[in-house]
C-alpha cells in the first residue's frame, strides 16, 4: 500500500503556532482523504520552525467503485414526482431507470447510479490546494508577486490580489510524493500561486543550504538529519532539556525548568545546541522573579540556581542556539551575555527608579490628599500618579483611582466582618494598585502585586499591608494560594466583589466560554476565601443583584462538587436567597456526614415518605389541619412521634441558631425511631377526616422539623 | 571587501556600516534615497515607505532615516537608549520570495558569519496605531540581540496592501555596537579612524542627546505644541481638500498628497513630544493616536488617486 509524504516549507512559523498547525494539517488531510473514499493505516505529523510535515502510511491506491440504488416513486406516480426523482438520481430520461416490483407498492422505479473509484493521486491533488488555501492559522498574511492586483502580473506570476494565498509567513515550497514501499514514488504536482508541489526540500538554513531530493518519509528524515534538521519536535525538546540539565549540573547548578519556555525554544531551532552564559553577580540583588522573567521573556533563555537551593538564582543562564558554531559557541555566548547584561541593567534601572521620587510631585497633591498618601514615599507617589493620570480601568467603570476609592470603601465595611484592623486595611487598599504605575510592572505585568509588596516592604509598610498588596489578587483559580492574613483577606474580597458588582452593573457578564474579565475566577476566589478562611459574609449586603447571587451559587456548587460534595446535598441546603456561603458549606458538610450514618439514612427515608405522602394529599386537595391537635392523637405511635418532633424541633432549632449543624442533625436523628414506628403502626388515611387531617399535620411537622436544616426532598437515595 | 582601507571596514566604522548597506542594496536594485527632511519616529514614516507601500506599483528603495523617540531620551546617561538614532530602511514591493536570503546576505556583507553567530527569526507582529498599519514578520536576532525588524506589510493607512511590500529595518547603532564590540553607544567609532583623527558617536551626538533630553522632558513649550498639533491637523485636511479631484475628466487625480502627508508626520511628532512631557492622560493619548491615524488614512486614500499611487496603473498596463 502506498505512503504519502507532504511537507509545507515556509519562512519561520511562530513557535506557539507550530504544534497545533501540524495537528490541523493531519486532521484536514486525513479527513479529506477519508471523505473521498480512501483509507489509511496511520498518519503522523511533524514540525520545525520552517516546515509542517505529514507522513501518511498505507493509503489505499484508489477509492472503491460505488454502486448506489436510489428508490423512486411508483410507475403510476404523477409527472412531477417522476421529474423530481430524475433530478435526484441525475438521470436524463425515465428510460434510464429500472422498474422493480414490490408486493405492497406495486411497480416502482429504481435508478442504479455507479460512481467509478478515483486514483488516490487524483484525489490528493484535488483536495490539497483547498486545504492549504483555507488553513486555520490564527493569523495569516499574503505576500510575494501573487499579491499583485488581479489583472496584473510580476516576475511571470499572475497577480491574485485578495485571493492570493494567505499563509502564516511566506510559503516557500511543497513536497508531495506518493508511492508504495518498493516502487519509485511519484510527485503529485498540484500548484498554488506559482509554487508547484515536488520532491525537493532544503535542510538547515546555514549548515546545509543545498537542495535535497526526497523519495519517501524514511529517506526524507534521514536526509534532513544529515542536513542538520531534527524533524521531531519532541526529540528536540528532550535533547534541549537533557543537555541543559547536564550543562548546569557540570557547573554545580540546577536548571530552573520551565515547560512553556522549553516548548517555545524547541520551536525556534531546527538543530539545537545548548550553551551556558553568565552575567555579573551584582545583578543578583534584583528580585529573582524579575531576573527570571527578563531572561525568559526577552531572551528565551533558562535561569539556573545553585544545586539544591530552594530559591535564589545563580549568575549563569542557559541558551539554545540554532547552529553548531565553528568556534564552539564562544561568539554566541559572548553576544548573548552582552544582551542579557543590558537587559538586567535595564531591569536594575527600573527596580532602582521605582524606589526613587517621581519628577512631578507638585502635580500630585490633590490625589495624595484624596487617598491620604505620603508623597515622601515612592509607592505613595505611584498611587497618586495612577489617580492623577486618570488611567482608565474600564470605559464604563471609570478610572483606576475611582476603582481604588470603591475598593477602599468596601474594604472598610468588610474589615469588621473579617476581623481585620481597619487602619491597616485602609492603607493596604490604598496601596494595592499602586504598583501598576511602577516601571517593573509596566515591563512585566505578571509581576503586579509581587512588586508592590517588595516596594511596600522597602518603604517600611506594616508587614500585613505589604502581604495584602501581593495577596489581594489571590487566589487566581482553583489551585492558587488563598490569602491568610486578615488584612489581605479583606482587601482581596473587596477587590473581587467590586469587580463583580461593577461588571454586573454594566451587564458585562461571562457568557459561554467568553469571560474576558475573568469574572468566574473572581467569584471562585470569593467562594474560596469565604469557605477556606471561615468568613461569614452576607453577600446581599454587598449586592442586591439576584443574578449575581445565583452566579455565586453556581461557583459554590462547582467548588463544593470539586471538593467531593454530592450535588443533591448542595441543592438540599441551598435556596435562591441564601447569601451566606460559609453557612451553606457547613450545612452541606453536616448533612453529608449525617446521611451517611444509619440514623440519617432511615430518617431520610422516613422524611421522604412523609413528604411524598403529604405532597400527594396536598395535590389532591385533602384537608391538612393547621397544626397538630393533641386531643386527636389516638395511637401511641403518633403520640410518641409528636412528642419527639416537639423535642427534636426545638433542640434542632436551637442548635441551628448557634450554627451547630452537627448537633441539629443529632437532634433530628432522634426522630428516626418514632418515625419508623409511626409508619409501621399508623394508617394516615383514617376514615375520620379530622383524624386524617391531624395525621397529615403530623407529617407536615416532620417536614418542617427537618426543614430547619435542609430540604430533604432534594436528596436522592 | 579586502581591497577596502581599514577605516572603511563596517566592523570598525559606523559610517562604513551605512555605506556597506548602501552598496549592498543598491546592487539589489533599490533606489538609494536620502533621509526624509522632517522629524519622524521611525523609518516607516518616510513617504518612500508609508505612501509607496500603497497602490499597485512596484517599488524598491533603501535609505537611512534619523528617528526621534522623545521619551527615550536618557540625558546621554544610558549606554543603549537614545532619543535620536538611525534606522536603515529597505522596502521591496512586491517582496521577492528570497527576501530572507537577501537580508542574510546583507548581514554577511557587514561581516556577520551565520556559522559563527546565531541568526534567528523570532515572531514579531508589527503594528503602528498612528499609521493605521500592520504586518507580520519577525525580530531578527543575532546572538540573542534584536538587530532588525522584518515585516510583510498587510495594511497601511487603513488600506489593504496589494501587492504586499517587505520592509527591513536595521537598528544601526545596535548593529554597529555589535560588530564593533563596544558596550556603550557613545564609544562607537564613527569615521573608522584612530587617534587624533577618530570621531566617535559621542563626539557627534552626546551633547545633542543631553540637550534634547532637557528639551523633551523639561523645556518644550507644551501650549505651543498643542497649538502646533491643531495647526498641523487642520492644514493636513485643508491641503487634502484643496487638492481633491474635481468632477471633470481632466481632474481625476489628487493634486496635493505629499505636502498634506508632511503635516500628518508633523502632528505625529508633536504628539510624541507632548507624550514625553507627560501632559497627555491615558484617555487623551488614545484620542491623539486616533486623530493622527485619521490624517494618515486620509493621506493614504488620496495617494491612491495619484499617479504614484497607481491611479492610472491599469490603463498603462493595458
Amino acid at each position: 500500500m502506498p505512503d504519502l509524504l507532504l511537507e509545507l516549507r515556509s519562512e519561520e512559523i511562530p513557535a506557539r503556532m507550530q504544534r497545533k498547525a501540524a495537528g490541523d494539517l493531519k486532521k484536514l488531510v486525513t479527513d479529506a482523504l477519508v471523505d473521498a473514499g480512501l483509507t489509511y493505516e496511520g498518519a503522523r505529523e511533524y514540525w520545525t520552525p520552517r516546515r509542517l510535515t505529514l507522513d501518511i502510511r498505507g493509503l489505499t491506491a484508489r477509492s472503491a467503485d460505488l454502486r448506489e440504488e436510489i428508490k423512486g416513486p411508483s410507475t403510476k406516480a404523477p409527472e412531477q414526482a417522476i421529474a423530481g426523482f430524475l433530478r435526484k438520481a441525475g438521470l436524463a430520461d425515465i428510460s434510464e431507470a429500472q422498474v422493480a416490483t414490490d408486493p405492497k407498492k406495486g411497480d416502482f422505479y429504481v435508478a442504479i447510479v455507479s460512481k467509478a473509484g478515483r486514483a488516490a493521486e487524483e484525489i490528493i491533488s484535488d483536495v490539497m490546494p483547498g486545504i492549504i488555501r483555507s488553513f486555520p492559522w490564527p493569523k495569516s498574511m499574503r505576500s510575494g508577486f501573487a499579491s499583485m492586483p488581479k489583472g496584473s502580473s510580476y516576475g511571470g506570476i499572475e497577480g491574485k490580489g485578495s485571493e492570493s494565498l494567505r499563509w502564516v509567513r511566506p510559503l516557500q515550497s511543497i513536497i508531495c510524493t506518493f508511492g508504495s514501499e518498493h516502487d519509485e514514488t511519484k510527485v503529485i504536482p498540484f500548484e498554488i500561486d506559482g509554487i508547484t508541489a515536488g520532491n525537493v526540500t532544503y535542510g538547515h538554513r546555514f549548515h546545509a543550504p543545498d537542495a535535497i531530493t526526497v523519495r519517501r518519509f524514511d529517506d526524507y528524515v534521514a536526509s534532513l538529519e544529515k542536513a542538520k534538521v531534527m524533524l521531531d519536535a519532541d526529540r528536540r525538546k528532550d535533547m534541549i532539556l537533557h543537555d541543559a540539565r547536564d550543562l548546569a549540573f557540570a557547573s554545580g547548578l540546577d536548571l530552573v525548568e520551565d515547560e512553556g519556555l522549553l516548548e517555545e525554544v524547541s520551536g525556534l531551532v531546527e538543530w539545537p545546541h545548548v550553551l551556558m552564559g553568565t552575567f555579573e553577580k551584582d545583578y543578583l540583588e534584583i528580585p529573582a522573579e524579575i531576573i527570571r522573567l527578563t531572561i525568559k521573556t526577552n531572551q528565551k533563555c533558562f535561569v539556573t540556581r545553585p544545586q539544591g537551593a530552594e530559591e535564589g538564582l545563580s549568575n549563569h543562564f542557559i541558551l539554545i542556539s540554532n547552529i553548531d558554531a565553528k568556534d564552539g559557541g564562544k561568539e554566541i555566548i559572548h553576544g548573548n551575555g552582552k544582551v542579557v547584561r543590558a537587559r538586567l541593567s535595564d531591569a536594575k534601572h527600573f527596580w532602582t527608579r521605582d524606589q526613587g521620587d517621581l519628577p512631578d510631585l507638585g502635580t500630585l497633591a490633590d490625589s495624595a490628599k484624596k487617598f491620604n498618601l505620603d508623597l515622601k514615599k515612592p509607592l505613595d507617589q505611584r498611587m497618586a500618579k495612577l489617580d492623577a493620570l486618570n488611567v482608565t480601568f474600564h470605559a464604563k467603570l471609570g478610572t483606576q483611582g475611582e476603582r481604588v476609592t470603591r475598593i477602599r470603601a468596601l474594604a472598610k465595611e468588610l474589615a469588621p466582618i473579617v476581623g481585620a484592623d481597619p487602619i491597616l486595611v485602609d492603607r493596604a487598599a490604598v496601596l494595592a494598585k499602586a504598583d501598576l504605575r511602577t516601571e517593573a510592572v509596566g515591563e512585566f505585568p505578571e509581576l503586579q502585586g509581587l512588586m508592590g509588596r517588595r516596594y511596600a516592604g522597602l518603604q517600611g509598610e506594616n508587614e500585613s499591608v505589604a502581604i495584602a498588596i501581593e495577596d489581594h489578587y489571590k487566589p487566581q483559580g482553583p489551585s492558587d494560594r488563598v490569602p491568610k492574613d486578615k488584612v489581605a483577606i479583606t482587601v482581596a474580597l473587596a477587590d473581587k466583589l467590586d469587580t463583580l458588582v461593577g461588571f454586573w452593573a454594566i451587564d458585562e457578564k461571562p457568557t459561554g466560554s467568553k469571560d474576558p474579565y475573568a469574572l468566574r475566577r473572581a467569584a471562585l476566589g470569593v467562594v474560596r476565601i469565604l469557605l477556606e478562611r471561615n468568613v461569614r459574609l452576607p453577600l446581599l449586603a454587598t449586592t442586591k443583584d439576584a443574578d449575581l447571587l445565583s452566579f455565586f451559587h453556581d461557583r459554590l456548587k462547582v467548588y463544593l462538587r470539586d471538593m467531593g460534595a454530592r450535588h443533591d446535598i448542595i441543592d438540599a441546603v441551598l435556596t435562591p436567597e441564601t447569601d451566606d456561603l460559609l453557612l451553606v458549606a457547613r450545612r452541606a458538610e453536616a448533612l453529608t456526614s449525617f446521611i451517611s450514618s444509619d440514623d440519617g439514612l432511615n430518617l431520610l427515608a422516613g422524611t421522604k415518605r412523609a413528604t411524598q405522602l403529604l405532597a400527594a394529599e396536598e395535590k389532591k386537595g385533602t384537608v391538612v389541619a393547621e397544626g397538630v391537635a393533641e386531643e386527636l392523637l389516638k395511637l401511641d405511635a403518633e403520640k410518641a412521634l409528636w412528642t419527639a418532633i416537639k423535642a427534636a424541633s426545638s433542640e434542632a432549632a436551637e442548635a441551628s441558631g448557634k450554627e451547630d449543624f452537627q448537633s441539629a442533625m443529632a437532634a433530628l436523628s432522634k426522630l428516626r425511631a418514632p418515625v419508623d414506628k409511626f409508619f409501621e403502626d399508623v394508617l394516615v388515611n383514617d376514615e375520620d377526616t379530622a383524624i386524617r387531617a391531624n395525621r397529615l399535620a403530623l407529617l407536615k411537622a416532620i417536614r418542617e422539623a427537618t426543614g430547619t436544616v435542609a430540604d430533604f426532598s432534594k436528596i436522592s437515595g | 571587501m579586502t581591497d577596502l582601507p581599514e577605516h572603511m571596514d563596517p566592523k570598525r566604522s559606523f559610517q562604513a556600516l551605512i555605506l556597506t548597506l548602501h552598496n549592498y542594496w543598491a546592487d539589489k536594485g533599490c533606489a538609494v534615497l536620502q533621509p526624509y527632511d522632517m522629524e519622524v519616529g521611525a523609518g516607516t514614516f518616510h513617504p518612500a515607505t508609508t505612501l509607496r507601500a500603497l497602490g499597485p506599483k512596484p517599488w524598491k528603495a533603501a535609505y537611512v532615516q534619523p528617528s526621534r523617540r522623545p521619551s527615550d531620551g536618557r540625558y546621554g546617561e544610558n549606554p543603549n537608549r537614545l532619543q535620536h538614532y538611525y534606522q536603515y530602511q529597505v522596502i521591496l514591493k512586491p517582496n521577492p520570495s528570497n527576501l530572507q536570503e537577501l537580508y542574510l546576505g546583507s548581514l554577511k556583507a557587514i561581516g556577520l558569519d551565520p556559522l559563527l553567530h546565531d541568526v534567528r527569526f523570532v515572531e514579531d507582529d508589527w503594528e503602528s496605531p498612528t499609521l493605521g498599519a500592520w504586518g507580520l514578520g519577525w525580530e531578527c536576532w543575532c546572538d540573542g540581540m534584536e538587530v532588525s525588524q522584518f515585516t510583510y506589510f498587510q495594511q497601511v493607512c487603513g488600506i489593504e496592501c496589494s501587492p504586499v511590500a517587505g520592509e527591513l529595518t536595521y537598528g544601526l547603532e545596535r548593529l554597529a555596537m555589535y560588530v564593533q564590540g563596544v558596550d556603550n553607544v557613545y564609544d562607537l567609532n564613527f569615521n573608522g579612524r584612530e587617534g587624533e583623527e577618530k570621531i566617535s558617536y559621542g563626539d557627534v551626538f552626546l551633547q545633542a542627546e543631553q540637550e534634547y533630553s532637557r528639551h523633551n522632558f523639561e523645556y518644550a513649550n507644551t501650549e505651543m505644541l498643542h497649538r502646533h498639533f491643531i495647526d498641523a491637523e487642520k492644514e493636513c485636511l485643508a491641503l487634502l481638500a484643496a487638492g481633491a479631484p474635481g468632477d471633470n475628466a481632466n481632474q481625476m487625480l489628487h493634486k496635493c498628497v505629499f505636502p498634506a502627508y508632511d503635516q500628518c508626520i508633523k502632528a505625529s511628532h508633536v504628539f510624541n513630544l507632548l507624550d514625553a512631557r507627560g501632559v497627555i492622560s491615558v484617555t487623551e493619548r488614545q484620542s491623539y493616536i486616533l486623530r493622527v491615524r485619521t490624517l494618515a488614512k486620509a493621506c493614504g486614500e488620496a495617494f491612491l488617486l495619484t499617479d504614484a499611487g497607481g491611479a492610472n496603473f491599469g490603463e498603462k498596463a493595458a
